[in-house]
């Protein structure tokens, strides 16, 4: 009896399923990271060009438009359909209007581009009032396409920094509250309070972020009838809280008995073990669930619209208004500005970096220095 | 030292220890010679880890687990309302079955922990008492160039030996085994086995095992446990049948269960 001889009789249909089965798990890891890539892929690319030294430095600056004496006046009438930049796809980079001589190009509405701006593409906000007419008028004839071009100058520096505050403090807030309920619920599972709290987390962990806007809205908003940072702070800790007490609580849960029962054996109390043993064996996973909370916080945006509004300006007040990267990219992404939405693409890409950032710098700091391991 | 000049190091009295409404064994009668090895065996479910664990308060930590009845150290109940637990064990101390070394401190700081929880945190003060440690628990001359390294690198032997030095650390004249080889190899276990009885000069040992010969070995006293199948309506029992010198256990059983254990008729 040799061993291909004795094989079962369904041993040809087992290797095909198995064959089939590994293909289906393959294509379903394609299938689920194939859009990851293309979103990190799409972000860096596009948000990435809009990152210039102005991007971190300035603050908001309103949209500039040619130094040929474009009225600013001119670019909300409704009448003067050049002055609205309605091709969001037109490229922000200088066109040389020379090089496209264009019959249409005159009526083209996505030329947005002008040769004096490509020369100067900082300029500072222009709005002259020396009665110039818009260069559409004056200069078009010359140069074939007079289309100002509406560039977004300033940076998101304000953004940033109000996106550090109000996640900043919001993981200061979650991360005592949060890991010492995880704490109470693994350490004493017993508890029914205990049991309490889980399902509650449970459900706040799965629901809706524009929810804990709204509460944050009605209890502090509308409180002290002002929109503030500090809001916008509490209103994130709701949505980190869950994340962090789940995630320590299933760590925590790993660690084996017999570590927590040495600690006790050499007459430790059970708070001594659980911070100097317990704590410090699972802090890896710990960490892990306080990245996935701040980068939860991090990129919310529905409850940021209900407490912190937004704001052009710098500002470190927490009880006023305060900008957000997040709220920079879902209202730039709806102006009418390509360059606005272009500074949209980076503020998504600073996001991303940020947590990115805050991952790895964790992760350094956190790793474990023994040898030998 | 009065300890050491009394005949009785623990004094066990009527102890009961329960999981939740369920009595795990019957009630315990027994007095631990000072200096001397008492060995527990017993087959599985006989409850000897349970009244192991009674004798320096672990058994209270798992969840709905308690005890009644008197554990004395010395003239001491440990189960006096007034007397906390973590004092308690800082006076019996325990080694378990699977090694444990803290994986996130180095093999100094796997005995420094417990020495800083006594309040010394001198440092050259700690270097010595980690050293004696070692020394004692043998495992010095292997570990005093890498005590620095984690501890979880040592092989399980050594573990088992770190996790004895972390416990005499502490000070302790009862030191608990729960079954302590039961994991390692031959060597490592002929290792501990020699190391328990070097350490029977300076403290109290209790040993949990279910390696007869290993009783037979090393013990002075032996304590039999066996398992009461309908004892009533909670489900099976423990219960201590035999509590003698080994030799007596070994060669002349007075109980028949003991007799049919030891020959491997049951269990």
């Amino acid at each position: 009896m040799s061993i291909r001889t004795s094989a079962p009789a369904n041993y040809r249909g087992r290797k095909v399923t198995d064959t089939i089965m590994r293909g289906l798990s393959i294509v379903a890891t394609l299938i689920a990271i194939i859009p990851l890539i293309l979103i990190i892929g799409y972000v860096t690319i596009i948000g990435g060009g809009a990152i210039t030294t102005d991007f971190f430095t300035k603050t908001y600056e309103p949209p500039a438009v040619s130094d040929s004496g474009f009225n600013l006046g001119d670019l909300g009438a409704p009448a003067d359909a050049n002055a609205v930049p309605a091709d969001t796809n037109a490229a922000p980079t200088p066109i040389d209007p020379n090089a496209t001589p264009d019959p249409f190009a005159g009526i083209d509405l996505g030329a947005l581009t002008d040769a004096s701006v490509s020369a100067e593409p900082n300029a500072p906000p222009v709005v002259t009032d020396d009665g110039a007419v818009p260069g559409i008028n004056n200069d078009m004839g010359a140069e074939g396409t007079g289309v100002a071009e509406v560039t977004a100058t300033g940076g998101v520096l304000h953004a940033i920094i109000g996106t550090l505050l109000v996640t900043g403090m919001a993981l200061l807030i979650s991360l005592p509250i949060g890991i010492l309920a995880a704490i109470f619920l693994a350490e004493y599972p017993g508890n029914p309070v205990a049991t309490v709290v889980r399902f509650c987390t449970d459900l706040l962990s799965g629901s809706p972020s524009i929810i804990a806007g709204v509460v944050a809205y009605i209890l502090i908003v509308v409180q002290f009838k002002s929109f503030s940072a500090i809001a916008g702070a509490i209103s994130l800790t709701l949505l980190m809280v869950p994340t962090i007490v789940r995630t320590t609580e299933e760590v925590l849960k790993l660690v084996p008995e017999s570590v927590r029962e040495a600690a006790l054996a050499m007459g430790a109390p059970t708070w001594y073990s659980t911070f100097t043993v317990v704590v410090p064996t699972a802090i890896a996973g710990i960490v892990t669930g306080v990245m996935l909370a701040f980068a939860r916080g991090a990129g919310e945006t529905a409850p940021l619209i209900m407490t912190v509004l937004g704001s052009n300006n710098i500002s470190f007040d927490l009880l006023a208004p305060i900008a957000a990267l997040p709220l920079i990219t879902y209202r730039y992404t709806e102006s009418p500005y390509p360059g606005e939405n272009t500074q949209a693409w980076g503020a998504a890409f600073i996001l991303m970096m940020l947590v990115l950032l805050v991952n790895i710098l964790v992760r350094v700091a956190t790793r474990n220095r023994l040898q030998g391991r | 030292m009065t300890i050491e000049a009394s005949p009785v190091a623990m004094t066990i009295q009527q102890l009961k220890p329960f999981y939740g409404k369920r009595q795990a064994v019957k009630a315990v009668d027994m007095e631990i010679e000072p200096h001397k090895i008492t060995a527990i065996i017993g087959p599985s479910g006989c409850g000897k880890s349970t009244v192991l664990r009674c004798l320096n308060r672990m058994h209270e930590t798992v969840l709905n687990a308690r005890a009644e009845g008197e554990v004395r150290l010395g003239s001491e109940n440990i189960y006096a309302p007034d007397i906390d637990a973590s004092l308690v064990r800082r006076k019996i101390g325990m080694v378990f079955q699977q090694p444990v070394a803290l994986r996130t401190r180095s093999i100094f700081e796997n005995i420094a922990v417990g020495l800083r929880l006594g309040g010394i945190n001198n440092k050259a003060q700690l270097a010595e008492r980690v050293e004696q440690s070692l020394h004692a628990a043998a495992l010095w001359e292997e570990v005093k160039d890498k005590l620095n390294q984690a501890g979880a690198a040592l092989s399980g032997g050594q573990q088992q030996r770190l996790s004895i030095a972390r416990s005499i650390a502490v000070g302790p004249e009862v030191i608990l085994f729960d079954e302590p080889c039961s994991a390692l190899d031959p060597i490592s276990t002929l290792k501990i086995e020699e190391l328990l009885l070097e350490l029977r000069r300076d403290y109290t040992i209790i040993i949990v095992t279910h390696n007869m010969q290993q009783a037979a070995r090393i013990s002075d006293k032996t304590a039999v446990f066996m398992v009461d199948r309908d004892s009533n309506e909670h489900g099976p029992q423990g219960v201590l049948v035999e509590y003698r010198g080994t030799r007596e256990v070994f060669t002349n059983p007075q109980d028949s269960r003991t007799e049919d254990y030891i020959s491997g008729r049951v269990g």
